[in-house]
C-alpha cells in the first residue's frame, strides 16, 4: 500500500477488464483520476497497527443453521427464465461460445 | 388535501381499528397525494389497483374485527427489494424491466401484518450514493427548502424516495435499506425517522445485494412509535437468509415506556470532527440536556479507530459489491448489449447498464480484492473493522447507547456534490461506524438549521438493543417536539 502506487490508464485497462465493464479510451485518464484519489483516501488506513489482529468477516457470532438435505424448492423453469433478455424452451440463451 | 394524509401510522391504524374510516378511504388519500407529488419523483412505480385491492381486503378483515399489526396501512416500498409481479430495479438501468417470481422476506412479512403497497420508491442506484443522484430515474427532490431559497435540495440518499415519501405524506411509512447511513441520513435531511437494526435483525433474502456483511433493512417514518410499529412487522427469522438471527421479536411499540433514568448515554469525543457546523454541535448539546433532563445519565467515551471508519468502508463496500454485481451479466435478468463475443456481450451489457457511481465502486472492489493487492487493502481493512467494532464494545462496558448526530451537516443542493465522490462519501462519516460493527441505530428529527432544514440526531444501541434504542429516541423525541413540516410547493 505505498503511496506512490498510481493507477495509469493500462491499470484502469486492466481492472475494467477484469470487472467486465467496457469503458472507451476516452474515459481512461478521467476514471484513473477518480480511482486515485479513492486508494489515496483509504491509504490513511495503513497508519493502523493491526499486527495480529484477526480480520472481521462477520459482526454476528452465530452458529450457521442446517437444514435437511432435501429438495424444498423447484420446478418452475417458466418463472426462472420469464427475466431473461433472451430464452429458448426454458433455456438462457447466449452468443456461441465454442466454435 | 386530505385529513387522512396528515395521520401518523400509529394514529391511522387506531382510526383503522375504531372504524373512524375505512382502510379503503385511507388509500385513496395516499394515492392522490401521491399523485399529487410527482414533481418530487420519490415514487417511480405507483401500485394503486393493487393498493385498492389489498384495501378492500384489510376493509373485510378489519370489519370482522380481525387483521395484523398494520392491517389496512399504506406504505411505500424502496425500490431494493423485491415484489412479486412488480418491476424491481434497484434504480438501475441493467436490471431493465425485471419483474421479480417472487416476494422479498421483509415485503412479505408487512403484507401479511396486513400493509398496504402503494409503489415503489426511488433510491441511488444499486443503494450506492448519498443523494438519490445516482438513480437511472432521476433525482428525488426534498420536499424542504432553504427559507427565502428556491434551490432544490437533495432528499439524502440511498433511501432518498423512502424519506421524500415521508416527509411528503405520501406514504404512512417507507422501507429503507442502509449500509453505510441510507436510512438515517435521508431520515436527517427530511425530518423523518429513520431506524437502522441490529445486522441480523431483518432478512435480505430478495433485496438487491449492495455489501451483503453490512447491508440491513429498516424502516423510515414520521415517529419513533412508528417505527416501533414497523420494524416488529419487518424482523424475524428467515430460513432463506442464514444471517438472518434466529431471536425472538420483542414488542417494539411496548418498549416506549418513557423512562430512561438511570440510562447511560455515552458522548463519544471523536465524532466532534473538524468543520462540523456550529449548529451541530450545538444541537447535539442539545441532545445531551433533554436526556439528562429526563434523568439519563451522560458518560464520555473514546472510539479511537472512528476516522477510520470511513476509508475501511471504501474498502469492504466496493469489495463486496464487486462480488455481489457480478450476476449482472445480461443472460439472466435485465438488458443485453451485444458484443464480439460472449465475454464483449458481458462488458458491454454492464458498460451500458451501470451508471458512473456504481462503475467507479465495481472497479475500486475489484483493484482491491485483485491479486497483490488483496492483503493490502482488504484484508488490512477487515481487522480495521474488527478495532472499530471493538471499540464500541469498550465503550459499552461504561454506557448504554451513544448520542451523536447523524449528519455533519443538513440537506445540500441538487448537483453540489456530484464531481466529487470523496466529499460525497463525508456524509456517511457519522453513520458509517454502525455498519461495520453491526449495531442498530435510530435518526430522529431535533431541529432546524438557520434557512429551516432539518437536522438529526442519532442514538446507537447495543447488538439487539432495539427496545432500549426506542425507549431514548422517544424520550427525545418528546423533548424535541420536532413539528416542523415542508412547505408544499410540490402539490
Amino acid at each position: 500500500m505505498s503511496a506512490d502506487k498510481k493507477v495509469d490508464d493500462q491499470t484502469v485497462r486492466h481492472i475494467a477488464n477484469l470487472s467486465r465493464i467496457a469503458v472507451p479510451e476516452s474515459e481512461l485518464p478521467a476514471l484513473g483520476e477518480e480511482l486515485n484519489a479513492i486508494l489515496g483516501f483509504v491509504e490513511q488506513l495503513s497508519e493502523v497497527d493491526t499486527q495480529g489482529v484477526q480480520p472481521m468477516t462477520s459482526v454476528v457470532e452465530t452458529q450457521m443453521k442446517r437444514r435437511d438435505d432435501v429438495v424444498n424448492d423447484g420446478g418452475y423453469a417458466e418463472d426462472v427464465v420469464a427475466n431473461a433478455p433472451i430464452q429458448d424452451e426454458n433455456y438462457f440463451a447466449v452468443p456461441k461460445v465454442v466454435e | 388535501m386530505s385529513k387522512l394524509t396528515d395521520l401518523t401510522l400509529s394514529a391511522a391504524r387506531d382510526g383503522l381499528q375504531n372504524k373512524d374510516f375505512t382502510a379503503t378511504e385511507l388509500t385513496k388519500a395516499h394515492i392522490e397525494r401521491a399523485e399529487a407529488a410527482t414533481k418530487l419523483n420519490a415514487m417511480i412505480l405507483a401500485t394503486p389497483e393493487k393498493a385498492l385491492e389489498m384495501a378492500a381486503a384489510s376493509d373485510e378483515k378489519l370489519a370482522q374485527g380481525s387483521g395484523g399489526a398494520l392491517e389496512g396501512v399504506p406504505i411505500g416500498v424502496k425500490d431494493l427489494f423485491c415484489t412479486k409481479g412488480v418491476r424491481t430495479t434497484a434504480c438501475s438501468q441493467i436490471l431493465g424491466e425485471f419483474t421479480p417470481p417472487y416476494e422479498s422476506t421483509v415485503t412479505q412479512n408487512l403484507w401479511q401484518a396486513g400493509a398496504i403497497h402503494l409503489g415503489k420508491l426511488n433510491n441511488d442506484e444499486f443503494a450506492m450514493g448519498s443523494s438519490n443522484e445516482t438513480s437511472f430515474y432521476g433525482p428525488v427532490l426534498n420536499p424542504y427548502k432553504r427559507q427565502g431559497d428556491e434551490t432544490a435540495l437533495v432528499p439524502g440518499g440511498s433511501s432518498g424516495g423512502s424519506s421524500a415519501a415521508v416527509a411528503a405524506r405520501i406514504g404512512l411509512a417507507a422501507t429503507a435499506t442502509d449500509t453505510g447511513g441510507s436510512i438515517r441520513q435521508p431520515a436527517a435531511f427530511t425530518g423523518t425517522v429513520g431506524l437502522k437494526p441490529t445486522y441480523g435483525r431483518c432478512s435480505r433474502w430478495g433485496i438487491v445485494a449492495f455489501a451483503s456483511s453490512l447491508d440491513q433493512a429498516g424502516p423510515i417514518t414520521q415517529t419513533v412509535r412508528d417505527a416501533a410499529i414497523m420494524l416488529e412487522a419487518m424482523a424475524g427469522h428467515d430460513e432463506k437468509d442464514t444471517t438472518s438471527v434466529d431471536v425472538p421479536v420483542p414488542n417494539y411499540e411496548a418498549a416506549l415506556t418513557g423512562d430512561i433514568r438511570g440510562l447511560k448515554i455515552g458522548i463519544p469525543k471523536e465524532y466532534r470532527v473538524d468543520g462540523m457546523s456550529e449548529e451541530i454541535d450545538t444541537l447535539w448539546q442539545q441532545g445531551i440536556e433533554w436526556l439528562k433532563a429526563a434523568g439519563a445519565e451522560i458518560v464520555d467515551v473514546s472510539l479511537p479507530h472512528t476516522k477510520y471508519a470511513l476509508p475501511a468502508y471504501y474498502i469492504i463496500a466496493p469489495a463486496e459489491a464487486s462480488s455481489n454485481l457480478a450476476r449482472y451479466d445480461g443472460v439472466r435478468y435485465g438488458i443485453r448489449e451485444n458484443g464480439e463475443d460472449i465475454a464483449d456481450m458481458y462488458a458491454q451489457t454492464r458498460g451500458q447498464g451501470f451508471g458512473a457511481e456504481v462503475r467507479r465502486r465495481i472497479m475500486i472492489g475489484t483493484y482491491v480484492l485483485s491479486a497483490g493487492y488483496y492483503d493490502a487493502y482488504y484484508r488490512k481493512a477487515l481487522q480495521v473493522r474488527r478495532l472499530i467494532s471493538e471499540d464500541f464494545t469498550k465503550a459499552y462496558e461504561a454506557c448504554d447507547l451513544l448520542l451523536t448526530p447523524t449528519t455533519p451537516s443538513a440537506a445540500f443542493g441538487l448537483g453540489e456534490n456530484q464531481d466529487d465522490p470523496l466529499a460525497m462519501y463525508l456524509n456517511d462519516v457519522f453513520t458509517v461506524t454502525v455498519n461495520l460493527a453491526g449495531l442498530p441505530a435510530i435518526s430522529i428529527p431535533a431541529g432546524l438549521d438557520v434557512s429551516g432544514l432539518p437536522l438529526g440526531l442519532q442514538l446507537v444501541g447495543q447488538p439487539f438493543g432495539e427496545e432500549t434504542l426506542l425507549r431514548a429516541a422517544d424520550v427525545m423525541e418528546q423533548a424535541a417536539g420536532f413539528a416542523a413540516r415542508p412547505q408544499e410547493w410540490w402539490v
